[in-house]
């Protein structure tokens, strides 16, 4: 019977989080549709609904009546995986993500899906996998400018991988774990001075990581797979309807899921900014609940970061963005690796 | 339940290996390779081996099959040709693989009882525990592996670079 | 229910010698190179199955190492495919025989 609970209990963890995180990536397209709206001096979506809060709801609906064309000389069975690969690959990570303090109910962790001792590793893991979707979309469509934007697209997530994955190396040096939960602890002891952004003096790190991470999902000004001027649409040219939706969906919750490993390595996770300052008030819930606030609230400031930039900087030539990510983020990460294991070693 | 898993995933491992031999376009091959590594990292999960299983995703899958991936894209390789290849390598080869394959699988059954079983969680490797044998007592052949890679860098720029 | 270690050991054997099948058959250079890489993964599955047998690091230490010479392996290696399709114009073993064009 306890098993049965637990099963239970665990599938309706998953798909509530399932579902709260596909809403969460339609409401952060409606979110960036309005915001840029707002810098570009316009109202972005107004008519569907309470200030535009409905357009998501139309948007799906559009695409998934649309129709689904076939263009006759892809390679079929690669360009119905492509997109399929790319939203699975960013569906996945969010299973090894807390959003919450370690709160168990009948034996169930309720603010995270599976523990891992790893799960660091499992989230760059699963995003060097998600590569192959836009890799294989670019080729099975057999098109030029697919071919050139993935092309463009993988070697820029490769490089920039290198400098993602040593930008979180001083974090974890700190922490000393790869848990997540492990990383999150030691942030949380003087509110904001401990994270690991200030306290810990990642500030560098954290800079690196925001740049790779922005190339790594492919975002302004990293945009080139996608550079319309250049290449109509880069490697998702071919794709129309719900396959297109995919590659779309996969884009905002990668962003989702670097806002929030952004938020656990550098930003304290779910820790109050206050600390201990903020009195505890309200009972057992609001306590459960209040650290879910938290990193909810620096996973909205970060998105909204991501959207600052896209609609103020202007794209980079591809000669600067594999420079910039070769011969400057790549050797200012491995500095601050070794900087902070030097002071780690002789003060920690 | 782990009985069931190592079934699932070491028949997806061989259906990958044996793809990889009848495909003839080497994407193809190349992803049933991918499908290969994934798998094998299920199954080190299973043997314990957590940090394993991720860095074969992330080496493995992640970058050296890109790399295979982005190669085959950028030769824009085509279906292989069908060409006679070596007859020795027929001759020699093909029973001498099989040979190979029933001395290896019947010392491997001869000694089954002296292997025993893999329980699950009977032996989990952390990664601490990893890094502390391989950082005090294996530290001078990790510093050569890094001095190997960056020759292979140096090799590969100097390869790959187009004369002028 | 606990798995028997001789059917890992089975299975990496099997993966090995298709490694050495799909070395020898084919004729792309290419995938040749990903037959390599499919028989040092079979070798790596043996590792780990020794290292849970022995509850030894040392086996996993190896597969690590395994993993770093594949990876500077495959650098080289598809440097070396690169400049040899821009010299040759094609993959196939057979036509790349000559030591000097």
């Amino acid at each position: 019977m306890n098993i049965l609970i637990f099963v239970l209990l665990s599938l309706l963890k998953v798909a509530v989080v399932t579902v709260i995180f596909l809403m969460a990536v339609a409401y952060t397209v409606l979110l960036e549709r309005k915001l840029v709206g707002r810098i570009q001096n316009r109202w972005g979506p107004s008519r569907v609904g309470p200030f535009g809060l409905l357009q998501p709801l139309a948007d799906g609906l559009k695409l998934f009546l649309k129709e689904d064309l076939m263009p006759t000389a892809v390679f079929r069975p690669l360009f119905i995986l492509a997109p399929i690969i790319a939203l699975s690959c960013s569906l996945i990570s969010i299973g090894v993500i807390p959003f919450g303090e370690n709160i168990h109910w009948h034996g169930v962790d309720m603010f995270q899906i599976a523990d891992v001792n790893v799960g660091l590793l499992v989230i760059l893991g699963v995003t060097s996998i998600g590569v192959y979707g836009i890799a294989l979309s670019g080729w099975s469509s057999n098109n030029k400018y697919s071919l050139l934007g993935s092309l463009r697209s993988t070697a820029q997530m490769i490089s920039y991988e290198l400098a993602l994955g040593l930008s979180v190396i001083g974090v974890v040096l700190r922490a000393g774990s790869l848990r997540l939960r492990d990383i999150v602890n030691i942030q949380n002891t003087h509110g904001i001075l401990s994270w690991n952004i200030f306290g810990g003096i990642q500030i560098v790190a954290f800079f690196i990581y925001l740049t790779a991470a922005f190339a790594e999902t492919n975002r302004t000004p990293f945009d080139l797979p996608e550079a319309e001027s250049e290449l109509t649409a880069g490697y998702h040219t071919e794709y129309s309807s719900m396959k297109f939706a995919m590659f779309f969906m996969a884009e905002y919750a990668n962003m989702i899921t670097v806002g929030c490993v952004a938020t656990l390595l550098f930003l304290g996770g779910w820790s109050s900014p206050f600390g201990n300052l903020l009195p505890a008030f309200g009972g057992v819930v609001v306590q459960a609940l209040l650290p879910v606030f938290w990193f909810v609230a620096k996973v909205f400031c970060f998105l909204f970061l991501y959207v600052w930039v896209r609609g103020t900087l202007p794209r980079f030539r591809y000669d600067q963005l594999m420079g910039f990510g070769w011969k400057f983020l790549l050797p200012i990460a491995i500095v601050n690796v070794m900087a902070t294991s030097l002071v780690l070693a002789f003060h920690g | 339940m782990n009985l069931a898993i190592f079934i699932l995933f070491g028949l997806l491992c061989l259906g990958g290996a044996l793809n990889l031999l009848l495909q003839r376009h080497p994407i193809n091959s190349a992803l049933s390779l991918i499908v290969v590594m994934s798998s094998l990292s299920v199954l080190y999960l299973l043997l314990g081996a957590e940090f394993l299983a991720v860095a074969q995703i992330i080496v493995y899958s992640g970058a050296i099959m890109v790399l295979f991936v982005f190669v085959i894209m950028l030769l824009n390789a085509g279906e292989e040709e069908r060409t006679h290849g070596s007859r020795a390598a027929y001759l020699a080869g093909v029973p001498g693989v099989l040979a190979l394959f029933t001395v290896l699988a019947s010392t491997f059954f001869t000694l089954r009882t002296s292997f025993g079983n893999a329980r699950l969680g009977a032996f989990v490797a952390t990664t601490s525990d990893l890094s502390r044998v391989l950082f005090r007592n294996l530290l001078l052949p990790f510093e050569v592996t890094s001095i190997l890679i960056l020759v292979a860098i140096l090799g590969a720029v100097v390869l790959a670079r187009k004369e002028h | 229910m606990a798995v028997p270690m001789v059917c890992y050991l089975v299975l990496s054997a099997a993966l090995f010698s298709i490694g050495i099948f799909a070395f020898l058959i084919k004729r792309n250079i290419i995938t040749i190179f990903m037959s390599i890489e499919l028989m040092l993964n079979g070798v790596n599955l043996a590792f780990v199955a020794f290292a849970n047998h022995w509850h030894q690091v040392s086996g996993q230490i190896f597969v690590f190492f395994v993993m770093v010479v594949a990876a500077a392996e495959a650098a080289v290696g598809l440097a070396i495919i690169i400049s040899l399709f821009r010299s040759r114009n094609t993959l196939n073993v057979d036509q790349i025989n000559l030591m000097k064009l």
